[in-house]
């Protein structure tokens, strides 16, 4: 006998070991439990954090833009596809008023990460015979890199923009005909006609963006779409993304102007992840209750079994508060140990998603990370499950009536 | 205050049964009555059998003497100590502290060896396991001739051996009054022989308080003293019942 425990864990600990079998099928019972909600925990959280990566990778948390009536629609909403597509607007384009003052403003904000501004319109590329609508985006690139990561899905050429160059999307430069060093001329619907030079192919990973998007700096867009020294838009990156509506009802507030968070944005989209949420809490719940129900069945059984020795027991001086613990304690150690099996369990599943789930590349979908607060969460879940689930039979055992369980 | 308590606890007889009844109640409606007004008392040191035919109550009788159960009416004292004032928490301390059980089936706990099956009042009175309870066990187990045998697991052991561990159990706590219901009941004759010498030697010794539950008279008359129930009524060995309260109940 372990003289660091009391009585209560010794019964306990040694009536679960004299039900081996029992025992160890009730603790994988809770571990197989376990380890669906830490694999499907790991999964959600990763499928979420991706999806919020790939919008932000070319999005940014707030956009201010000009006054309505005249302005572009920003985004279309409608599909996640659509994200970098720009919608050509149907009037002249207007700039917002004063917008250096206001980007002076914004960037004094502590939680603004950054504020970039952009000329934006709609414009042809035109190259010999074949012409393009295109949507021009005319960016400061030290500041917009930081919110769309340009370099990275440069797949010829350098995302370094100089005067006079041009970035395109892979789409259009097929459509064109064209390649890097090749020259295209930009015409806008002012009938202002430049030439430029292709120093970059990007892929944004979406079609309709790679056939419409076009880069060139912020002055050069200025003066083809005629808002000498403006900007159409701010786009703005703040600390933490899920905090934008906010940032962007308290921008809209000090500022008079539109101001549209990508969460508004992007509002079907939330609201599916959150039902999805919703709907693992569900099963979350329903896994738990499938275990609290295996391991309360088996202690009303091992109540039963054990009627004789909780009479004597009894007999030997035990209180019903003893009798209580040494059951709600077998419920605890198997909730525990299904946990540590479980967590383990779960670790594996996770470990051949990361062989088994990949692209025909090799590149994984995407990257699951196991939190270990995850773990500890399981740990204590699982625990307080055993408890709850023992508390049904604990209770009946220590309401025993010695006299009878002697006699039965 | 404690004074008063203790003196009165020595003075006193180990048990004291006035007037003590027992019904049941059996479907809906209808109680049978099983003790018809038990009136008893046993003195420290006393070491009696209590005899009766099968059925008559004994077993009853000795529950309610242990604080296992409750008289339905009536009183028992135990060493002094009016039992019905007791709430169950307190009983259960006066039981661990006050009275030791064999059983006719040992009835001890399987998954403990028997040393822990002897230590097992003792543990649990104290909650922790602690070296002196392990060698009180151990010296126990000794006087029971079963020392080589004590870290055996119970149910590897023979009916009579086990009986005898039962018996180092019940010493555990060195109690007043140790309860036997049939303690010999499975036992072959020699077993049993061997099994209530070591009760009178413990009786002799420590002049602990036996009360043996048995069917065998031959054992009985090996006692100081016999105690008869018949049909809940105690007919021999001990104050009788008045004529009036028997006329009554037949
Ligand atoms: N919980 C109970 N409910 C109903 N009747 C009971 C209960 N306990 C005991 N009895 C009845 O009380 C009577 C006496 O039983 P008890 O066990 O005390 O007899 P006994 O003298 O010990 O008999 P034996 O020598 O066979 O052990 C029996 O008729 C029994 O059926
Ligand atoms: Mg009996």
């Amino acid at each position: 006998m372990n003289p660091f425990l009391p009585f209560e864990w010794i019964a306990a600990v040694r009536f679960l070991m004299e039900g081996r079998a029992q025992t160890a099928l009730t603790i994988f019972g809770a571990a197989v439990g376990v380890a669906v909600v830490v694999f499907m925990s790991a999964l959600l959280v990763a499928v979420q954090a991706n999806i919020f990566t790939r919008i932000l990778s070319a999005q940014a948390h707030v956009v201010i833009s000009a006054p309505k009536d005249e302005a572009r629609a920003l985004i279309n909403t409608k599909t996640f596809a659509e994200i970098a597509t720009i919608q050509a607007p149907a009037q002249k384009l207007r700039s917002i008023d004063q917008w250096q003052k206001i980007r002076v403003v914004l960037a004094a904000i502590p939680d603004v990460v950054v504020v970039s501004p952009a000329a934006s319109g709609a414009a042809f590329a035109v190259r010999g015979d074949a012409s393009k609508a295109i949507t021009l985006n005319g960016i400061e690139p030290d500041v917009y890199y930081k919110i769309v990561n340009l370099p990275t899905m440069i797949t010829a050429g350098t995302a370094a923009l100089a005067a006079g160059d041009v970035l395109i999307g892979n789409q259009l430069a097929i459509n064109l005909g064209v390649s890097l060093s090749d020259k295209i001329h930009i015409r806008s619907a002012t009938g202002t006609d430049e030439i430029y030079t292709i120093t970059g192919v990007f892929d944004l990973g979406n079609r309709g963006a790679n056939e419409r998007s076009v880069y060139v700096p912020l002055r050069a867009a200025q003066s083809l779409l005629g808002l000498q020294g403006g900007a159409s838009s701010l786009d703005i990156n703040i600390v933490d993304p899920l905090a934008a509506e906010t940032m962007a009802v308290r921008i809209s507030a000090e500022t008079g102007l539109q101001a549209d968070s990508w969460i508004k944005t992007f509002d079907q989209l939330f609201t599916s992840l959150k039902t999805q949420s919703i709907s693992f809490g569900a099963i979350q719940f329903f896994v738990g209750l499938a275990v609290a129900l295996g391991i309360a069945s088996v202690l009303v059984v091992s109540v039963v079994q054990r009627s004789k020795e909780i009479g004597i027991l009894r007999a030997m001086g035990a209180s019903r508060g003893q009798i209580l613990r040494i059951f709600l304690l077998q419920g605890a150690i198997v909730g525990l140990l299904g946990s540590i099996v479980g967590s383990a369990m779960g670790t594996g599943f996770v470990m051949l998603w990361r062989i088994f789930a990949r692209n025909a590349d090799g590149t994984p979908f995407f990257v699951i990370t196991l939190a270990p607060s995850l773990f500890v969460t399981a740990a204590i879940v699982a625990t307080l499950t055993g408890v709850l689930a023992s508390l049904m039979p604990a209770v009946s055992a220590s309401r025993l009536n010695p006299v009878d369980a002697i006699r039965g | 205050m404690v004074d008063h308590a203790s003196s009165r606890a020595d003075d006193a007889p180990v048990l004291r049964l006035e007037g003590v009844r027992r019904s049941f109640g059996i479907g809906t409606d209808v109680e049978i009555e099983i003790l018809h007004g038990i009136d008893l008392v046993i003195q420290r040191g006393e070491f009696c059998a209590l005899i009766g035919p099968s059925g008559s109550g004994k077993s009853t009788l000795l529950n309610i003497i242990g604080l296992l159960d409750r008289a339905t009416a009536g009183k028992v004292f135990i060493t002094g100590e009016d039992t019905d004032l007791l709430g169950d928490a307190e009983l259960t301390r006066l039981r661990s502290r006050s009275i030791g059980f064999v059983f006719q089936n040992a009835l001890l706990i399987p998954a403990f060896t028997a040393l822990e099956n002897v230590m097992m009042p003792q543990l649990v009175d104290k909650g922790w396991p602690d070296a002196a309870m392990r060698e009180n066990a151990s010296r126990l187990l000794g006087r029971v001739g079963l020392e080589q045998r004590k870290d055996n697991l119970a149910n590897a052991m023979s009916g009579g051996q086990q009986q005898r561990v039962a018996i180092a159990r019940a010493l555990a706590m060195n109690p007043a009054l140790v309860l036997a219901d049939e303690p010999t009941g499975n036992l072959d004759t020699k077993s049993a022989e061997a099994v209530l010498k070591l009760m009178r030697e413990v009786n002799l010794a420590n002049g602990t308080t036996f009360l043996i539950v048995t069917h065998n008279m031959e054992l009985a008359e090996q006692t100081d003293r016999i105690i008869e129930v018949v049909d809940g009524m105690v007919v021999s060995g001990t104050t009788r019942p008045t004529n009036a309260s028997r006329n009554k109940l037949t």
